[in-house]
């Protein structure tokens, strides 16, 4: 029998896509749909996924948990868990579109949750904490139930399939965000479950990830020694949690923390000055099992905005554009010029260095 | 009782040239020159085997093999076994060895392959690409803190910097020569690494290498003092040793001569030997405080090293010094070195350091408190696949000792207790600590780390990995052959196949 996701390692090869406003115009899935078309060879029909910022926003207070159930039983045992820890204001299936490509559909559900404060006086934690809990605790069995999007005003739509058809699956041409990204992924070996499909999520915090990480055990070690459990053994899991470990719980900005999982080279440390020299080496000092290795280009979205970061050696290939208020990043520059026929200004970030983009404050 | 020696002595006389180098080089008295039959004889009861003497044969008319004549072999009562009895019930003694344990114990190392990188994840060439191997021992903060203006606060707890993972580890002057310390210190400098003084004090030629040296406090306190504590980069405190869990250390009083006597503080001739507990430390509070008492007396500049033998309880006894004030844990397997130890603790004492270390990194882990400290290895590290191994199964660096010694010269006869050692390691005679020249030992010692560091790169590389960082604790990166489940269970490591 072959191993679920999760009872082994899967490594697999990817295509990325995803693209802001910097002035927050909220844009429906269409674009970011077409992208992943000229990409498709870089999947292989086991897992596409998206994720939109700014779609709720008329329940933008409460954090929309995106759940799989394998069956109704799974549904009634989670429900029962949820409703100790959260009020739920809202509780419906995601809408689909039945098209032969995508089958064996789970339960799909979207569950607008809002922490009880008792339950947060009781823990003496955040909100933020409870949810990043409760979630841990529901996907530790991911067999029964699985929360693959758990932020605010923001959500994540995956499956087994190629992008595209997911993308169509999900009806997502019906949402409307200020930021997308997307994946189409090429696992080495799965029976393909649709949990296992990215992005990844961890509260607003949504990771696409193209690459084959060699520091894994290294940094699943070292993050689960901080509550998170790596259940799915993929890149992009330890990755997420990665980011919320370093940015949400040690409270570094996005640039440190490129400094920490993409670190500089200690030669090319040396040759900074001396205020830049200290702060990258007390970086690679303090988080030395955090520095990821092995070729990635990941895109990291958060609540206003994204950031995309290449391996230090550059291993894989990622480009990124710019038009007006737009910026584009992809896998290939193809997957842009889908997105932006006339666009001009493309580069190719070097490896290591991150490459941050907000949306204006106040904008959604 | 008299024995067929264990060597025999093989001389082709149709090529020895009389040139006496052999009689010469030979502290043990083995060979001679009978004038009367102008031919050199031997006395192979008194030969270590430490091949002193076939390396210098000009003319290759020397070789020393076993003897085949042995007491009826016996599987259960090895001619080992039987002779120790003998000399036992002639003695009453205690038997005393050298060296690492010798018995065929599983060597786990060995039993553990490397992972490559293969088409979904491209090998990194360290020819071509930056391969780095620098290492921060220390413990690491909790949380980062920040300045007012919104800067990181970079004040850390003192950390040792080490340009690749592996550091000489402890041997007193006393047990080694003043040579043998010049050269390990000379060549920890040249690298960027540290070196260990042991038990014996630090002579006061050595204060100049200080930047690159560990200063050690162990039971007997020999040589402590406190610019002694404050020579050197950090502070080690000796609780216990992998060939000898239990005992203190013994320098016999043949090798307590001249400065070593001065250095360590002790009369001259007089049997150095360290009490088995530290008479301060009866529990875990009290290491604590010796922990802090030494970070007081030198200001918390120093990072502090506790050093443990590996011993059944070794992840409860590390969990324990992990929350002591110590920054650094050393973990020392029972195949370790020693100058002199009784044979049957050595043989018989404490568990393999692989275990051990995969045992600590797992507990320290599951307790969160990894951070706390950083864990060197020790206790037989025999190669860079070594290293690499004992990195991805949790080590920040490696101490070796034995593989340092041999690097000087040491052939391994396991007579360092005799003080004669005809490689001028383990001896204090002049004549003898003369034949190892530190400048060529020194260069010998970077040579053979420079060598590793060439294969750590090699086998990162392989695994398209580019920092030691990303190695540390990646256990993924290896597979276990032919071992049982459970200790595939305490290594922390899948089989092959799997």
């Amino acid at each position: 029998m072959i191993p679920l996701e999760g009872q082994v390692r899967i490594p697999s090869g990817c295509a990325v896509s995803a693209m802001i406003s910097r002035d927050g115009r909220r844009m429906n899935g269409e674009s970011i749909i077409k992208s992943m078309v000229p990409m498709h060879d870089r999947s292989n029909g086991l897992g596409g996924g998206f994720a939109a910022y700014g779609i709720y926003p008329e329940y933008k207070e409460f954090y929309a948990l995106h759940i799989f159930f394998n069956n109704k039983s799974a549904q009634a045992e989670c429900m029962t868990l949820l409703k100790e820890y959260f009020e739920i204001v809202q509780d419906e299936h995601i809408k689909v579109r039945k098209i032969p490509q995508i089958t064996d559909e789970p339960i799909i559900r979207r569950v607008f949750v809002s922490p009880m404060q008792s339950v947060l006086r009781h823990l003496q934690i955040d909100e933020k904490e409870l949810v990043v809990r409760v979630v841990n605790q529901i996907n530790a069995d991911p067999t029964g139930s699985y929360v693959f999007s758990c932020g605010k005003n923001m959500g994540a739509f995956k499956a087994v399939g190629f992008p595209e058809d997911v993308g169509r699956y999900y009806r997502l041409e019906e949402y409307e965000a200020y930021s997308w990204t997307a994946h189409g992924r090429y696992p080495t070996n799965t029976p393909g479950w649709w949990g296992g499909a990215h992005p990844f999520c961890m509260l607003d915090y949504s990771i696409v990830h193209n690459g084959e990480i060699s520091s894994y055990d290294a940094n699943r070690r070292f993050i689960e020694m901080y509550g998170y459990k790596c259940t799915l053994q993929t890149d992009t899991e330890v990755i997420t949690y990665i980011a919320d470990y370093l940015l949400r719980r040690q409270g570094l900005t996005l640039d440190e923390m490129a400094a920490v999982i993409a670190a500089p080279f200690w030669s090319t440390i040396e040759g900074k000055p001396e205020a830049d020299k200290e702060k990258y080496t007390y970086l690679r000092t303090v988080f030395p099992s955090l520095l990821v290795t092995g070729p990635f280009s990941i895109i990291l979205g958060f609540d206003g905005g994204l950031m995309a970061l290449n391996d230090r050696l550059k291993l894989r290939s990622m480009v990124v554009g710019e038009q007006d208020d737009m910026v584009y990043i992809a896998s290939e520059e193809a997957a842009i010029r889908v997105m932006a026929p006339d666009i001009r200004n493309i580069w190719s970030p070097a490896g290591g260095e991150p490459v941050i983009v907000r949306v204006k404050e106040g904008a959604f | 009782m008299n024995f067929y020696p264990e060597f025999e002595v093989v001389r082709n006389d149709s090529r020895c040239i009389r040139c006496r180098v052999c009689e010469r080089q030979c502290a043990n008295e083995v060979h001679w020159f009978d004038e009367d039959g102008k031919v050199m004889l031997s006395d192979e009861s008194k030969c270590v085997n430490c091949q002193r003497c076939v390396t210098l044969c000009p003319t290759r008319a020397l070789k020393i093999v076993k003897s085949d004549c042995r007491l009826r072999e016996n599987a259960n009562y090895s001619d080992q076994t039987i002779k120790e009895i003998y000399r036992q019930a002639e003695t009453g003694g205690v038997l005393l060895s050298s060296m690492g344990n010798p018995n065929p114990l599983p060597v786990y190392w060995d039993k553990i392959l490397i992972n490559a990188s293969q088409v979904t994840n491209p090998p990194i060439d360290p020819l071509r690409e930056p391969m780095e191997t620098r290492v921060f021992l220390g413990k690491k903060p909790d949380h980062i803190t920040r300045n007012a203006d919104g800067s990181l606060d970079t004040k850390l707890a003192p950390q040792l910097s080490l340009s690749m993972p592996v550091m000489f580890s402890a041997m007193s002057y006393g047990s080694i020569s003043y040579n043998a310390h010049a050269s390990l210190a000379r060549a920890a400098t040249a690298l960027g690494i540290y070196y260990n003084t042991g038990e014996g004090g630090l002579h006061e030629d050595f204060y100049q290498y200080g930047k690159n040296t560990i200063v050690q406090v162990a039971s007997g306190r020999f040589g402590v003092h406190k610019d002694y504590l404050e020579a050197g980069a950090a502070i080690e405190i000796k609780m216990g040793q992998g060939a000898k869990p239990g005992i203190g250390g013994h320098l016999p009083g043949t090798k307590a001569v001249g400065d070593v006597s001065k250095t360590r503080m002790i009369p001259e001739g007089s049997d150095a030997i360290s009490p088995a507990p530290h008479h301060d430390i009866y529990s875990i509070e009290d290491l604590r405080q010796l922990v802090y008492s030494l970070k007081e007396a030198t200001e918390y500049r120093l990072p502090v090293i506790v050093k443990v033998a590996a011993v059944h309880n070794i992840a409860a006894i590390a969990s324990g010094i992990a929350r002591s004030g110590a920054d650094i844990i050393a973990i020392d397997g029972f195949r370790g070195g020693t100058g002199a130890a009784p044979t049957r603790i050595r043989d018989n004492v404490g568990i393999p350091i692989e275990l051990a270390l995969a045992a600590v990194d797992k507990r320290l882990r599951d307790e969160g408190i990894r951070n706390n400290v950083s864990i060197i290895c020790g206790g037989s590290v025999r190669s860079a696949a070594d290293v690499v191994k004992a990195i991805a199964l949790g080590a920040d660096a490696c101490y070796i000792a034995t593989a340092a010694c041999l690097a000087m010269g040491c052939h391994l006869c396991r007579s360092c207790h005799t003080g004669k050692c005809n490689w001028g390691i383990a001896t204090q005679r002049p004549d003898l600590v003369k034949r190892l020249n530190p400048d060529i030992g020194s260069q010998r010692l970077i040579n053979l780390m420079d060598a590793w560091r060439h294969e750590i790169k090699e086998l990162m590389g392989g695994m398209g990995i580019n920092s030691i960082e990303a190695l540390r604790g990646n256990r993924l990166m290896l597979r276990g052959v032919g071992l049982t489940e459970k200790e595939l269970e305490i290594l922390g490591i899948s089989h092959a196949g799997e």
